[in-house]
């Protein structure tokens, strides 16, 4: 993704009325960080960032489970645990896990690297998710193969936004 | 004075529909619910565990400052305070406290403050600062546990009345005042977002929205610009008579510093 | 300034699965934001996280800017042998923090 699709306003009269706004602010001194949505991902972007781990690989569907609150408390800190599977014995464990979005500005959440000693094919963390979504899971196994699952999250806006100190 | 950001979903409060007439009652000791308990059991979980919550981040580094020398007398907290587990304990439960050379209340922050001026000869920490945070978060986490007790001074009596009425009064462009959602209409929800009690029992507290610890002027800063209201200054009277009345409202509940909220 | 939060058992019985949490301090500044006068906020996060078992790598993650601030990151490993856990955060701008626990395995 190139930097001007990246900084791609989609609605431009949202643009103007919020720097006529912000404009105001910054006259009186202020100059607060607006978190207006930048350009999102595509589905088309979410199944080549996948593909770029796969390969030409076909994906199954399936061993991973993805939990997520289903209608987040708040988009900016998400808990999330991705798990796998797996005997995870040396001959027979989860080598990688990749987690993708569908409508944040970027593809990418995070790869996870495993491996026999991992004992369990189970990772945890937090994201930041910008809008309602799918999110996907895809994990590789020691023996080649790609299995996937994806679960869709419903995003809101904090009631009243907050602007920085 | 800072001026009123743009507040996106304004038109949200409006169709919440909360044009209720000022019912003030104060809610009943036993009726008293911390915003723990609106939380969703997933972010009940990062305060539950202290190595998966951000907030003890800055507990450790308030913990670093005690100790460190400051100011003209090269003192730290630590040498008139010793251990803070034991000299500190109880102290945020009684916050906002009468401050007599000053004759009226000051917060924990401000307390801190006072104390880096007066005894360390040091200069004041900024409010919002990372090390005043820190500071603040490590002193109030000492009284994690214990119950809020702020108020029984009859010095503060008057200001306690001054943020009763700050609490009650409706401001801003809303016409909103905080009894409205917080005593009225606290277990609903404001386009998707619990609406609590109010009740001041963790502060500072790592905000999801913030990504970053705050205090409870920020998070009352925030509120005003809600209701789009012009919020006052940090340190400001009116946000520590308000932070009194909060305290003392929440009495017999025990500190969660520093909790998480969404 | 205190960086990092790990949670390793001090203890644990020889092939027993342990689970390892960490908590790093960090904004992690996405780069999409932008000030109310339209610059853009350059991107800082944390990029890759490493932990070391005894110097053998047994986890590692490539962390994006849909990481939320302060990232936390859980994972399981078998316990074999005592020793020491080394945590390395690797980020924008040379970023680089490290952190160790030690474990005692019976």
């Amino acid at each position: 993704m190139n930097e001007k699709e990246a900084m791609r306003e989609p609605d431009t009269s949202t643009r103007r009325q919020f720097l006529g706004l912000a404009g105001g602010a910054a006259a009186l001194g202020a100059v607060p960080v607006l978190t207006l949505r930048p350009a999102e991902a595509t589905p088309a972007m979410l199944a080549t960032a996948i593909r770029n781990v796969t390969g030409a690989a076909v994906v199954k569907i399936g061993k991973v489970r993805l939990d997520i609150p289903p209608l987040v408390e708040n988009g900016n800190t998400v808990p999330m645990t991705v798990s796998v599977t797996s005997p995870m014995t040396p001959d027979d464990y989860v080598k990688s896990i990749h987690v993708f979005n569908e409508k944040n500005p970027q593809p990418n959440i995070g790869n996870f690297y495993l491996g026999p000693r991992a004992g369990r094919g189970q990772i945890s963390t937090r994201i930041r998710l910008a809008d309602s979504q799918k999110i996907v899971a895809v994990a590789q196994l020691s023996d080649g193969s790609f299995w996937q699952t994806s679960v869709d999250v419903v995003v809101t806006l904090a009631a009243c936004t907050d602007e920085v100190i | 004075m800072k001026s009123i950001p743009a507040i996106i979903g304004a038109a949200l409060l409006v169709t919440a529909g909360i044009v209720a007439p000022l019912l003030a009652a104060e809610i009943a000791q036993s009726a008293r619910r911390s915003g723990y308990s609106f939380m969703t059991p997933d972010t009940q979980a990062i305060q539950n565990d202290d190595t998966a919550n951000p907030g003890m981040l800055s507990v450790l580094d308030g913990a670093s400052l005690w100790k460190d020398k400051a100011g003209a007398l090269s003192k730290a907290c630590a040498d008139c305070h010793n251990d803070a587990r034991v000299s500190m304990r109880g102290i945020a439960a009684r916050y906002p406290a009468f401050d007599q050379a000053l004759g009226r209340p000051v917060n924990l922050e401000q307390r801190i403050n006072l104390c880096r001026v007066r005894h360390q000869q040091a200069t004041p920490f900024a409010y919002e600062s990372h090390e005043l945070l820190a500071l603040t978060a490590f002193v109030a986490e000492q009284s994690r546990g214990v119950a809020i007790e702020t108020g029984a001074d009859p010095q503060l009596e008057p200001f306690i009345a001054k943020g009763r009425d700050l609490f009650m009064h409706r401001q801003g462009q809303l016409n909103l005042g905080c009894t409205n959602c917080h005593d009225d209409n606290w277990d609903k929800h404001l386009a998707g977002s619990a609406i609590t009690q109010g009740q001041p029992t963790g502060y500072p507290l790592y905000r999801l929205e913030w990504q970053s610890l705050g205090s409870l002027e920020r998070r009352l800063r925030s509120c005003m610009a809600g209701v789009r209201a012009q919020p006052y200054d940090y340190g400001a009277p009116e946000l520590v008579e308000l932070e009194l009345y909060l305290m003392s409202r929440a009495r017999g509940m025990p500190v969660e510093t520093p909790a998480v909220r969404p | 300034m205190a960086s990092a939060l790990i949670n390793v058992p001090a203890k644990a019985k020889r092939g027993e699965i342990i689970e390892i949490k960490t908590l790093m301090s960090h904004i992690m500044e996405t780069g999409y934001r932008r000030t109310a006068t339209g610059d853009l906020i350059p991107r800082n996060i944390i990029t890759s996280f490493t932990c070391r078992y005894n110097g053998a790598e047994i986890f590692r993650a490539d962390l994006f800017p849909a990481i939320a601030a302060n990232p936390f990151i859980t994972f399981f490993t078998i316990a074999t042998e005592s020793g020491k856990f080394d945590f390395d955060w690797i980020g924008d701008n040379g970023f680089t923090e490290s952190a160790s626990a030690f474990i005692t395995v019976e």
